[in-house]
């Protein structure tokens, strides 16, 4: 049956099937919320895939557009009266206008410059949301209004806890996100972004718009991390200025690339890993810098494709 | 005027630290190409071994020449154990591979060490000399002194000796370097020690002024190397001005705009030296290889 089925759908296959059975292991509740935020961070992750795996771009800044999304749900429903679900809209369109009018100068840069330069643009706005106290809390972060989806079932005489929930709707729209992914990147247009990880002079050569292409991956990419950062804000009911720092963006370039930068499911697959990994180490906390960087040295070295395509050729060359 | 006076003292005493973590990254980055993002972790292992050693008996003077030579040899740990290993991966590998050393020193500091903010005394005492009604303190003028001396070694060493130009020339094409005889990994390995000195030294001068603690070393990687790309990551000469500038425009933002955001005007330098002029104040234009 396998055979049968195109690598997109495996993966989506792959990754619906875990997120129904995996309930079934779950001791507690406190594992949907663990759940939710491993989804949360794999849809972020998706997003780089497109940027860093596609298009071979790298950002060190993209929690701050984590930050953007959060922060528009924690301002939104205060000081606009907008309902939370148009917040993550509004987030995402503010994230994707930021994206894009940063992008064309960013992108011009390579590879250490590039680096550097979403390095800064992520540090700034963690300063920004940091500094501005009156209107985003500073360091002490605000609450965020809830998004009132649980009443709403409650009305029609379902009851769910707030982890299950959130569970379930991290995840459709991590399969949504991964489902974009994938179509986009057999796609012309995916096509055209993967042509230029290899070279950008050639597939410059073949009338591809290099610039377009790479905003269009930094706004998309953008986007994913604006929408994950509107999630985990409404999960958690409430946000503060770390969701932007600077070693979320480094945990979620991590989680790319440690699943693989170019597999969608390794997205996945990394960040169960790092987000899974500090909660069995809470006995460890102060240990918790020291294994972070382990690993990301450690996979860097060993495994440079990632988890994911490295085991997917071990398996396919066993099968042969 | 006096107030002027006083910024411009202050800009140029942590601008003489930035320039200093400049000056290690492009010595690294001149060899290898790696820009390395645990850079500013030199620093902060500079200060804290001191006050550790120090702490625990040994002679001021003793702590500093051992904290030199342990931050030289996790250097050169660093290019054995993670940068030589991983040769021929992308950039974006390595720049996860510094990231994630940074973070891992950042890591080990606060399990070895602990979390605490940590001062050792100034060279020369803590009185205040009075220049032009501004007050300038002894330390500054040690970290000047010592930015500027090893600035000056670096240029004598890249200019007069063998090993300086054995450097440069395996920074230019490792291949033909190693067809002249050159031993390009001893070059390496050379280069991330004496980084490493670099930024110990620096860290070491510093600490009675800023003090340190196991995290204070990301914000100096940044910032140093904010420096270094605004003098065009390539001159010794570049990354002292760069790292100089950065300073000032930061102390006289922090006195006259606003403190909060002093710390955001090394990232805005970073983007406008970017986006406006790529290669720096120094820099030459790259040719890029088809």
């Amino acid at each position: 049956m396998m055979r049968g089925l195109s690598p997109s759908s495996l993966t989506l296959l792959t990754l619906l099937v875990l997120m129904v059975v995996a309930p079934a292991l779950f001791p507690s509740s406190y594992y949907y919320r663990v759940g939710a935020l491993i989804f949360i961070n794999g849809l972020a992750a998706t997003g780089l895939v497109i940027l860093v795996g596609y298009a071979g771009q790298v950002s060190l800044g993209h929690a701050g557009f984590s930050g953007v999304g959060a922060y528009a749900c924690a301002l939104g429903p205060v000081h606009l009266g907008l309902p939370p679900v148009l917040c993550v809209v509004l987030g995402a369109a503010l994230s994707a206008l930021l994206a894009w009018g940063v992008g064309r100068p960013i992108l011009r840069l390579k590879a250490h410059y590039l680096a550097v330069a979403t390095l800064g643009f992520g540090i700034l706005i963690y300063m920004a949301i940091n500094n501005e106290g009156w209107l985003t809390g500073g360091p002490d972060g605000m609450s965020v209004k809830a998004l009132g989806l649980k009443g709403l079932l409650r009305d029609f005489g379902i009851k769910v806890k707030a982890s299950e929930l959130w569970y379930w709707i991290s995840g459709g729209v991590l399969l949504l996100g991964a489902f974009i992914a994938l179509n986009l990147r057999n796609s012309p247009a995916g096509r055209a972004l993967r042509s230029l990880h290899d070279s950008e002079v050639a597939a410059s050569t073949i009338g591809i718009d290099v610039a377009r292409m790479k905003v269009m991956a930094f706004v998309i990419s953008a986007v994913y991390a604006s929408v994950a950062g509107s999630l985990v804000a409404m999960m958690n009911r409430f946000v503060t200025p770390d969701v932007a720092g600077f070693l979320h963006s480094i945990e979620l370039l991590t989680m790319t690339v440690l699943g693989g930068a170019s597999s969608v499911l390794g997205a996945t697959v990394g960040a169960t890993i790092l987000t899974a990994l500090p909660q069995v180490l809470t006995v460890f906390e102060d240990f918790e810098n020291l294994s972070l960087g382990l690993i990301m040295m450690l996979v860097m070295i060993f495994l440079r494709q990632g988890l994911v395509p490295t085991l997917a050729r071990r398996w396919r060359r066993r099968a042969t | 005027m006096s107030e002027f006076l006083q910024f411009l003292f202050s800009g140029i005493t942590v601008g003489s630290v930035y320039a200093l973590v400049a000056l290690g990254f492009i010595l690294i980055f001149n060899a290898s190409g790696v820009v390395n993002f645990a850079q500013g972790e030199f620093v902060m292992l500079g200060g804290m071994i001191t006050f550790f050693a120090h702490d625990a008996g040994l002679p001021m003077a003793a702590a500093a020449a051992l904290a030199v030579l342990a931050t030289c040899i996790i250097g050169v740990a660093l290019y054995k154990f993670a940068i030589e290993p991983a040769r021929g991966a992308s950039v974006v590998a390595l720049i996860i591979i510094t990231i994630g050393a940074s973070i891992f020193l950042r890591g080990l500091a606060q399990v070895v060490f602990d979390k605490q903010i940590h001062r050792f005394p100034a060279i020369s005492g803590d009185a205040p000399i009075a220049v032009g009604g501004a007050s300038i303190l002894p330390q500054s003028l040690w970290i000047v002194g010592g930015a500027l001396a090893v600035f000056v070694a670096l240029y004598l060493f890249f200019a007069r000796t063998l090993a300086g130009k054995a450097v440069l020339a395996t920074a230019n094409n490792r291949l033909a370097a190693q067809l002249v005889g050159i031993g390009t990994n001893n070059m390496m390995t050379l280069s991330f020690a004496l980084s490493a000195a670099i930024g110990a030294l620096g860290g070491i001068l510093v600490t009675p002024l800023t003090m340190t603690s196991y995290d204070v070393g990301l914000t100096l990687a940044l910032k140093g190397f904010a420096g270094a790309i605004l003098g065009g990551m390539g001159s010794p000469f570049g990354a002292l001005v760069g790292g100089l500038l950065v300073g000032l425009i930061e102390a006289m933002t922090a006195g006259y705009i606003s403190s909060e955001y002093k710390d955001a005007v090394a990232f805005i330098v970073i983007l406008l030296v970017l986006f406006v002029m790529p290669n720096g104040l120094f820099g030459r234009s790259p040719l890029e290889r088809v």
